[in-house]
């Protein structure tokens, strides 16, 4: 449309008033987001440290303590080369008790579900192939379906002294095996990735775990032999 | 073109009903029907945006006699996008539990029309307090809808009220209200109703002009 003949010509803004503009705003707009996020970051790692912390408490039924070991070159290492970040290496976590025997080992993982990636941690004594626990670290899953994997007591507490390698079953085929976990009905996809999760990291790490232990156990018989 | 002439008050309750923005504009209805299977997830959702569309309309208003028209709409959506990203990490901060409930709902708040309707024809057309004003209000009708969806969908989904269990017995809850399909149910019937009352306050008020029942419906008597 074209303004009448008389009419006032609306003044045009030159390229460089409308550059500085949104320059400047930009800069605005980012120096406090900046501000924000150093305020936010340092308190959203702490609760998930935290969250994690609680989780492998919960998993391997409460140790003394627990050290964090990193999957680095295909082993188990408690303490990282000189240099290497382990901020960035998956780590799992070796519970102990009072009295320093080992508890078993918690690994959080996470694999697609049925909306979306399912994290989950579990406990695992090694020594007896035995699980301790599990606990739903994030899930996305249907409301009142899927979401019973970490809401339903009955599914979780089958975690509880399960041997593996796992077995999903429905609920009536169930035989009462130690290997069986009754899948939850209507939120099969759901129960089965964890299942999953679970046999598949225990195949991934379970040789690590194995060597991690014997390395160890050799050290420390090592160390004991040193003393005498 | 000046702009229409209201008093504050106008102003202010405007958007809280007569104009609010979910249950007559319809404007915001994705996190309406997406974040409100329970009360404390709507109203946490109501507080980030009504975070966001104070601060932006505040940040407009301050700044509008140096925003050439030109890049107006890429300046609004600038401010609105930098009040959304603090509103995220915030909430991830403050609330981290409700944070991973309302997923990506959050970050989403930047293309609701809602916020970007009150700069462009309120904020950036009117002084500090009016759009302050307007922005509260409107902030706080479209809170009031969020919990009023939140609720309905919180009893009859879970048979709870603010986590707190409400419907004794056993009620089996009614597992699709905290479903997707749950809120469209829930948004129907909500604007069934509150259409209905409208009517009907219509209707009394028509039948208060004419209380014998003669002349056409609408019609003022002349004295």
């Amino acid at each position: 449309m074209t303004a009448p003949p008389g009419a006032p010509q609306k003044a045009q803004v030159p390229v460089w008033k409308l550059l500085v503009t949104l320059g400047t705003a930009g800069a605005v707009a980012g120096f406090l987001i900046v501000f924000v996020y150093a305020w936010s970051q340092p308190i959203i790692q702490a609760y998930k440290a935290e969250q994690l912390r609680l989780a492998v408490q919960e998993v391997l039924k409460g140790p003394a303590r627990f050290d964090t070991l990193y999957v680095y070159d295909d082993a188990l290492l408690r303490d990282l080369p000189e240099g290497v970040d382990g901020t960035s290496l998956e780590q799992i976590f070796l519970g102990f008790t009072d009295s320093g025997e080992r508890i078993g080992f918690a690994v959080a993982y996470g694999e697609p579900g049925f909306q979306d990636i399912v994290r989950i941690i579990f406990g695992y004594d090694r020594t007896e192939q035995t699980l301790l626990g599990m606990k739903v670290l994030e899930s996305k899953e249907t409301p009142g379906l899927g979401d019973k994997i970490e809401k339903d007591t009955s599914f979780v507490n089958q975690f509880d002294g399960a041997l593996s390698p796992l077995t999903g079953v429905k609920a009536r085929e169930s035989t009462g095996d130690p290997h069986e976990i009754d899948m939850i009905t209507g939120a099969t996809i759901s129960s089965r990735v964890v299942i999953r999760i679970i046999n598949n990291q225990i195949e991934r790490l379970g040789p690590l775990m194995d060597a991690y232990v014997q390395q160890a156990d050799a050290a420390q018989l090592a160390g004991a032999g040193g003393m005498r | 073109m000046s702009p229409r002439e209201t008093t504050p008050q106008v102003d202010f309750f405007r958007g809280i009903w007569k104009e609010n923005p979910v249950l007559i504009q319809m404007l915001g209805l994705c996190p309406a029907l997406a974040v409100t299977n329970t009360v404390e997830n709507a109203l946490w959702m109501g507080i980030a945006t009504f975070f966001v569309l104070t601060g932006s309309s505040l940040m407009v208003s301050l700044i509008k006699k140096l925003i050439p028209g030109e890049v107006r709409i890429p300046l609004f959506i600038l401010i609105i996008a930098t009040f959304v990203t603090v509103a995220d990490m915030a909430l991830e901060a403050i609330v981290p539990v409700v944070y991973k409930q309302l997923g990506a709902f959050v970050a989403l708040i930047v293309v609701n029309c809602m916020i970007l309707s009150r700069q462009e024809a309120f904020a950036s057309k009117r002084p500090i307090g009016r759009s302050l004003l307007d922005a509260v209000g409107t902030g706080v009708g479209f809170m009031i809808a969020m919990v009023m969806m939140g609720s309905v969908r919180e009893i009859l989904g879970q048979g709870t009220l603010m986590n707190y269990k409400v419907i004794p017995g056993n009620f089996e809850p009614w597992v699709i209200f905290i479903l997707p399909p749950g809120g469209f149910l829930t948004l129907g019937f909500w604007l069934l109703i509150l259409n209905w009352w409208e009517e009907r306050k219509k209707d009394r008020a028509k039948v208060r002009e004419w209380p014998d029942g003669v002349g056409m419906p609408g019609e003022r008597r002349v004295a």
